[in-house]
C-alpha cells in the first residue's frame, strides 16, 4: 500500500502535494483551534475532532469531481473543510452563531452546504450510510454521472442498518463508495473489542461488494484507492468499500480523556505516522522550498484566526429563530 | 504579543479543575499539538496542547494548583523575537476579560422566557375550494392508486418503493398497475429492510427526489423511525433550512382483524408528537386520493396513515388530476348543536354510526374528521366546540398522551368559559391487542361506547 513519493515527479506532482499539505493543514490547525475555543467555553456539547485522520478526506477529495456528493457522520468539520466549505461558516456554527451553515441550529454534527454538495453531519451512528445511499440512488435515477462518497466509522460497521444499505446498493448497483474511517476505536472500544472479525474492508464480501485496505495516513495512497473506487461505482459497477486505515490523536469528543489507549501509542503515531509530516518529507524530496511551506503555514494560521475570530463576533440568532425552519417556509 | 494559554473546559459543566502537571518548563520551544500539561477534575485528566507554537515564557500556575478556574491564564507563549518582559506588558487586558459562559447563561435565561406563553387558536386554514367537477365512484384503494399515478405523470421525480410494492402489485393491491405504467426504474420492489429503505428514501429526498416509501404496514414502521424522526423530520431545522425531506412515508395502520399486538397499532400519536413531520389520516375516497397528492407534493415529510379496513369502501373522488385537498384542515362531516365529536380514519365509521344512534334519542351531534393530525384544525374543532359546548374524542390508539389528550388540552385551553362538560375520549384499551375475538372486540371502541360518552358529557343519563 505505502506509495513511493518517487513517482510523483514533476512540477503537477509537487503541486498536488502542495495542495494536499496546505488541505490537511488547514483541518489540524482548524481543529486545533476548535479544541481552544471549546476549552474556552464558546463550543458547546460534543466536539469530535479530526486530528490525525486528516489523508482520508483530502485524498478522497482529489478522487472526485464537481457534482459528486458527500455524506459522514459527526467527526465531520474535516470533511466540509474538503469539500470546501468556509471556515468561517463552519466555525460560526461550532459557536452556535447566525453566520453557521445551520444559522447557529445545527452545530458540531449538524452543517450542510448544497452548494458542495455536502450532505452532513450526522449524529446517529450507522444512519448515514442508507441516507448516503440514497443519494447515490439519485444519481443513479436522475443519471446525472455522481458518485456518493459515503464515509464511516469502524464503531459503525456493527450497525445493522450499514448491511441493508450494502444489501440495496450492491443489488441496484448504486453509485456509492463507503469509505470506513477505521480509526482503531469506536469511541473507547477498539475494533478488536467490538467486531468478530476486523477486516473492515470484507464486510461487503457477503454481498459481492469488493474492498481493499488502505493506509489512510498516507494522502496518496487514499487518493489512488480512492480514484480505483469511485470510478468502480462511476462505471456501474456498484458500491465500493475502503476501509482507510488511520487514527485519531485526540479523544473521541473533547470530554474524553482516552484512558483505553496508551500515551506511548498516540505518540508513536504522531512521530512516525503523521500524515502531514510524511507530505512534508515528500515535499522536501522533490524540491519544494521551506519558504514556500513557511508562506502556506502563516497562510493557513491566517485562515484560521479568522474562522476563529468570525466565529466570535457573529451574533447569536435571533429568538425568533426558533421557531423557523421547522417546516417549508 | 505574548500568547496566553487559557485553562481549557473539559466539559460544558466544568468550572474549574486541578493543573496536575506541567511538561514543559520556561523556555521550552513548543509546536502546536504538543501536550503541554495535564489536568483533572473530579470526573477525568486531561492534556492541554499547545495550539500555536513559541517559546514558554512563563508558567502562571504552579503545578498541583486545585480550583483553577476556566479561562484563566495558566501560561504565556512568546513569539518570535519576543522576551519575557512582553508578558506584564499584556497580562492586565487578560484579567479583564469576561468569562464567557456566564454572558451566554444571562442570554439563555432571557431567551426561555418567550416559547412559555400560551398558543393561541390556530388561524383557519385557507379556504378548502370546493369542487364541482366531474367525480369518478372509486375504492379508497384506488383513489390511493390514482393519486400516486397522477403525481407521478405530473412529476418525473416522483417514485414508489416498498416492499411487494411493484411486481406483486402491494401487498394490499394499493399500487395496482403502477409498474406497468412507470417501469421498474420508478416502481421499485425493496428487500425487507425497513430502516434501510427509509434512510435511503430520505436520502434520496435530500437529493432532490420525491420519493413515496410504503410501509406493508405502520407497524414495521418502528423499524424505520429513527430515519423518520431524526433524518426526515429534523434536517430542514438542523440545516438552518437548507436541505428539506420532501417525502411520504405511507401504508396501513392502525388495527387490523385477529393479528395480535405486534401486527395492530394505531400510531398517529407517535408521529403527531414530532415537528418536522406533517401526519395525514384520511376516511373517504375523495381525501384519500386529496390528501396523497397533496402529500407528495408537499416539501416536507409526511406520515400517511392508511386504513386496511377502509382499502375495500367505496366513495366518489374528484376526477380532475390538479384537485388536490389541502394538508391542515379538518372536515365538518355532519353539524349538529349538542355535542362535537372529533374522530379519523376508520373511527369515523363508528363515530358517524353513533351520531345516527344519538339522532333517534333527540341528541343533535356535530361529527368532525380531523382528516390532519399534524398541523391539527384546532380552529375548525374549537369553532364547533363553542357551538355546541362539548367534546368527544374518538380514536383507534390508546390514551395515554393520545390525539384525545391533545384535544382535551386543546380545548381547555382555547374553549375552557365555553365547556358545559369536561372532554371526554373514547379510546382503544390500554392494552396490547389481544388476539382473542371476544377481547380484541372489548379492546376498540365501538359505536356503543361513544354514544355512552356523548350521553355523559350531555348529562343525558
Amino acid at each position: 500500500m505505502p506509495s513511493d513519493a518517487a513517482a510523483e515527479t514533476g512540477s503537477a506532482a509537487r503541486d498536488d502535494l502542495l495542495s494536499y499539505y496546505r488541505d490537511m493543514l488547514l483541518i489540524r490547525r482548524f481543529e486545533e483551534k476548535a479544541g481552544q475555543l471549546y476549552g474556552m467555553g464558546l463550543i458547546g456539547g460534543f466536539c469530535h475532532l479530526y486530528i490525525g485522520q486528516e489523508a482520508v478526506v483530502t485524498g478522497m477529495q482529489a478522487a472526485i469531481r464537481d457534482g459528486d456528493s458527500v455524506i459522514t457522520a459527526y467527526r465531520d468539520h474535516g470533511h466540509m473543510l474538503a469539500c470546501g466549505m468556509d471556515p468561517k461558516g463552519v466555525m460560526a456554527e461550532l459557536t452556535g452563531r447566525v453566520g453557521g451553515y445551520s444559522r447557529g441550529k445545527g452545530g458540531s454534527m449538524h452543517m450542510f452546504s448544497l452548494e458542495e454538495r455536502f450532505y452532513g453531519g450526522h449524529g446517529i451512528v450507522g444512519a448515514q450510510v442508507p441516507l448516503g445511499t440514497g443519494i447515490a440512488f439519485a444519481h443513479k435515477y436522475s443519471g446525472d454521472g455522481g458518485v456518493c462518497l459515503t464515509y464511516f466509522g469502524d464503531g459503525a460497521t456493527n450497525q445493522g442498518q450499514v448491511y441493508e444499505s450494502f444489501n440495496m446498493a450492491e443489488l441496484w448497483d448504486l453509485p456509492v463508495v463507503y469509505v470506513i474511517e477505521n480509526n482503531k476505536y469506536g469511541m473507547g472500544t477498539s475494533v478488536e473489542r467490538a467486531s468478530s472479525t476486523i477486516d473492515l474492508h470484507q464486510r461487503g464480501a457477503a454481498h459481492g461488494i469488493p474492498g481493499e485496505a488502505v493506509d489512510g495516513m498516507d494522502v496518496l495512497a487514499v487518493r489512488e484507492a480512492g480514484e480505483k473506487a469511485v470510478a468502480h461505482a462511476r462505471d456501474g459497477g456498484g458500491p465500493f468499500i475502503l476501509e482507510m486505515v488511520t487514527y485519531r490523536y485526540r479523544g473521541h469528543s473533547m470530554s474524553d480523556p482516552a484512558k483505553y489507549r496508551s500515551r506511548e501509542e498516540v505518540q508513536k503515531m504522531r512521530e512516525e505516522r503523521d500524515p502531514i509530516e510524511r507530505v512534508k518529507t515528500m515535499l522536501a524530496a522533490a524540491g519544494a522550498a521551506e519558504d514556500d511551506l513557511k508562506e502556506i503555514d502563516r497562510e493557513i494560521r491566517a485562515i484560521v484566526n479568522d474562522a476563529a475570530e468570525f466565529a466570535q463576533n457573529s451574533p447569536e440568532p435571533d429568538p425568533a429563530e426558533l421557531y423557523t425552519d421547522v417546516l417549508a417556509a | 504579543m505574548p500568547i496566553e494559554v487559557l485553562m481549557p473546559a473539559l466539559s460544558p459543566t466544568m468550572e474549574e479543575g486541578t493543573l496536575a502537571r506541567w511538561l514543559v518548563e520556561e523556555g521550552d520551544s513548543v509546536s502546536a499539538g504538543d501536550v503541554i500539561a495535564e489536568i483533572e477534575t473530579d470526573k477525568a485528566t486531561m492534556e492541554v496542547e499547545a495550539v500555536d507554537e513559541g517559546v514558554v515564557g512563563r508558567l502562571a500556575v504552579a503545578e498541583g494548583t486545585e480550583g483553577v478556574k476556566v479561562n484563566a491564564v495558566i501560561a504565556w507563549l512568546l513569539e518570535e523575537g519576543e522576551d519575557a518582559s512582553a508578558i506584564d506588558v499584556s497580562a492586565p487586558a487578560a484579567a479583564s476579560a469576561a468569562p464567557v459562559r456566564s454572558a451566554d447563561e444571562g442570554a439563555d435565561a432571557g431567551a426561555a422566557e418567550s416559547p412559555a406563553a400560551p398558543a393561541p387558536a390556530a388561524p383557519a386554514p385557507a379556504a378548502e375550494a370546493a369542487y364541482a367537477g366531474e367525480t369518478k365512484e372509486v375504492t379508497v384503494r384506488e383513489a390511493l392508486r390514482d393519486a400516486m399515478a397522477e403525481e407521478m405523470r405530473r412529476d418525473d421525480r416522483v417514485f414508489l418503493m416498498g416492499e411487494e410494492v411493484a411486481e406483486y402489485q402491494g401487498a394490499y393491491k394499493v399500487s395496482q398497475g403502477l409498474l406497468d405504467e412507470f417501469g421498474a426504474g420508478r416502481v421499485i420492489d425493496t428487500p425487507i429492510t425497513e430502516h434501510g429503505f427509509a434512510g435511503l428514501g430520505t436520502g434520496a429526498a435530500f437529493a432532490g427526489l420525491r420519493p413515496i416509501v410504503e410501509f406493508m404496514t405502520f407497524n414495521f414502521a418502528m423499524q424505520a423511525i429513527d430515519h423518520i424522526i431524526n433524518s426526515a423530520a429534523k434536517t430542514r431545522y438542523m440545516s438552518g433550512g437548507q436541505v428539506a425531506a420532501p417525502i411520504v412515508f405511507r401504508g396501513p395502520n392502525g388495527a387490523a382483524a385477529r393479528v395480535a399486538a405486534q401486527h395492530s397499532q394505531e400510531y398517529s400519536s407517535w408521529y403527531a408528537h414530532c415537528p418536522g413531520l406533517k401526519v395525514v389520516a384520511p376516511w373517504s375516497a375523495a381525501d384519500a386520493k386529496g390528501l396523497l397528492k397533496a402529500a407528495i407534493r408537499d416539501d416536507d415529510p409526511v406520515v400517511f396513515l392508511e386504513n386496511e379496513i377502509l382499502y375495500g369502501r367505496s366513495g366518489e373522488a374528484p376526477a380532475d388530476p390538479e384537485h388536490i385537498v389541502p394538508i391542515g384542515r379538518a372536515n365538518v362531516v355532519r353539524e349538529g348543536a349538542d355535542v362535537t365529536i372529533t374522530s379519523f380514519s376508520l373511527m369515523m365509521e363508528t363515530a358517524l354510526e353513533a351520531a345516527e344512534m344519538l339522532e333517534k334519542d333527540g341528541i343533535a351531534a356535530e361529527v368532525i374528521d380531523l382528516r390532519t393530525i399534524r398541523p391539527l384544525d384546532t380552529a375548525t374543532v374549537i369553532a364547533s366546540v363553542k357551538k355546541t359546548n362539548r367534546l368527544v374524542s374518538v380514536e383507534e390508539g390508546w390514551p395515554f398522551a393520545g390525539i384525545g389528550a391533545e384535544l382535551c388540552a386543546v380545548a381547555m385551553e382555547q374553549a375552557f368559559d365555553d365547556l358545559d362538560a369536561p372532554v371526554a375520549r373514547v379510546c382503544g384499551a390500554d392494552v396490547p391487542m389481544p388476539y382473542a375475538a371476544n377481547l380484541e372486540k372489548l379492546a376498540l371502541p365501538d359505536a356503543q361506547r361513544v354514544v355512552q360518552a356523548v350521553r355523559a358529557v350531555c348529562y343525558a343519563g
